[in-house]
């Protein structure tokens, strides 16, 4: 397979890092299932009763909200910047439709729930919501393995992101840089042999032996193609 | 629930969904048209998976966007992706991955190019539209045929190149790996179950 050679640190694909902002606000030190549950209030309210005194409130909210976590305006405005779009069109639509107000209370209460969620996440670290969900998982059968998933998969993304980069440049050394496909295949293959070792290395470390063992297909004859 | 190799597979496909939707991947107008082929995520995991491990690795991937990772296309993330007008979508690609992957394993062990296309065809679109774009009417206030014309217009040309692309990419997958969905390696090898590659 094309692609092989040293391995160079991802120049377009870049691992992400969360989006929590630091801080020491009473936002920031609040516990993480506190957040969640007030997030889910306030949502639900807002899309419930969706008037304009709910909406005025919800402003309101927004604005305590982000100066209290003392969130930069640059960073507020990122939140809702992915709704622009639907702003612009929003507008003028809704109040040639249905009137200045309605077009009011549907753009602020969809602006209010993305900021007010966006500020939850901007105030947490994605370690501690990682932490809470594994917490929550715990409780459901089968969620403490959701969780190690979770973690795999994090770590999945810094191993994925490597395989694209080079089967961008085998593909660009093809002389195939338009085809998605040429791309997308050998990073899904290469991304299953991944797995299988992933999986073996799982396996040795125990993670089968509590399950009872189904005659699965493809136990024993695991080889590893390619 | 799901073993080692199982889990293992989950977490690529999530992971493989998160990389998709980086800028780069498909850029015929340079990178500063932000296209990308995330939605190719959902598909391929349900076409080469099975509903089963497709729809966690679905649930997986819009975990980690809610924990707070920026893995959307366009460097979205957090919570507030599940209360946008969008939100309809990313529930779908859950929907979705399953409808394709229970659709293809409905006919194993026969797997052919045109039923896995039709399955990502009816999931990767059909059900993802469905579950979309009434969300995106609620959220807007807009009415039904409004929003279905505006998602159809502005999605539907991309979505169709993903569900050829993830068609070809799923048979290549499922001739590199033919053990991958129980059942169809008993006739992989058969001429004619598979399409020259």
């Amino acid at each position: 397979m094309a692609g092989r050679g040293r391995v160079r640190p991802p120049a377009v694909w870049s691992i992400p890092v969360g989006i929590y902002h630091p801080g020491s606000s009473v936002l920031h030190r609040l516990p993480v299932g506190a957040k969640l549950v007030a997030l889910l209030v306030t949502t639900s309210m807002l899309v419930l009763l969706r008037s304009g005194a709910v909406v005025l409130a919800g402003a309101l909210i927004v604005v305590a909200g982000y100066a209290l976590a003392r969130i930069p305006p640059r960073l507020a405005l990122a939140q809702a910047w992915p709704l622009r779009w639907f702003v612009l069109i929003l507008i003028p639509t809704q109040a040639w439709l249905a009137g200045w107000q309605t077009a009011a209370v549907v753009v602020g209460t969809m602006l209010i729930t993305v900021l007010l969620a966006g500020l939850v996440t901007l105030t947490t670290r994605t370690a501690d919501l990682l932490a809470w969900t594994d917490r929550a998982l715990g409780r459901l059968p089968g969620g403490a393995m959701i969780s190690l998933i979770l973690v795999l998969a994090i770590r999945a993304i810094a191993v994925l992101s490597v395989l694209l980069q080079q089967a961008h440049e085998a593909r660009m050394a093809r002389g195939m840089q338009w085809s998605a496909r040429a791309l997308v295949t050998p990073v899904v293959i290469r991304s299953i042999g991944y797995a299988h070792g992933l999986g073996e290395a799982l396996m040795a470390r125990g993670l089968d032996d509590d399950a009872p063992d189904p005659p699965a297909a493809g136990r024993g004859r695991r080889v590893r193609r390619g | 629930m799901f073993k080692a190799r199982d889990a293992a597979l989950i977490a690529m496909f999530a992971a493989l969904t998160a990389v998709l939707g980086l800028p780069g991947a498909l850029s015929p107008f340079g990178a500063s048209v932000p296209i990308t082929l995330q939605s190719l995520g959902p598909m391929l995991a349900g076409a080469i998976l099975g509903w089963k491990r497709a729809t966690a690795s679905a649930i997986v991937f819009l975990l980690l966007v809610a924990i707070g990772l920026p893995l959307l296309a366009g460097g979205r993330g957090g919570l507030g992706v599940f209360v946008g007008p969008s939100a309809g979508y990313l529930f779908g690609w859950i929907a979705g991955t399953a409808v394709i992957g229970a659709l293809v394993q409905a006919r194993l062990p026969r797997f052919t190019w045109w039923w896995t296309a039709v399955s990502i065809l009816i999931g990767g679109i059909g059900v993802v539209y469905l579950l979309g774009v009434p969300v995106l009417a609620m959220v807007t206030k807009t009415d039904g045929l409004m929003a279905t014309a505006a998602a159809a217009a502005v999605y539907l040309p991309g979505d169709l190149v993903k569900v050829v692309i993830a068609t070809t990419v799923a048979v290549g997958v499922h001739r590199a790996y033919p053990d991958l969905l129980p059942g169809l390696r008993a006739r992989v090898s058969q001429p004619g179950s598979l399409p020259p590659a």
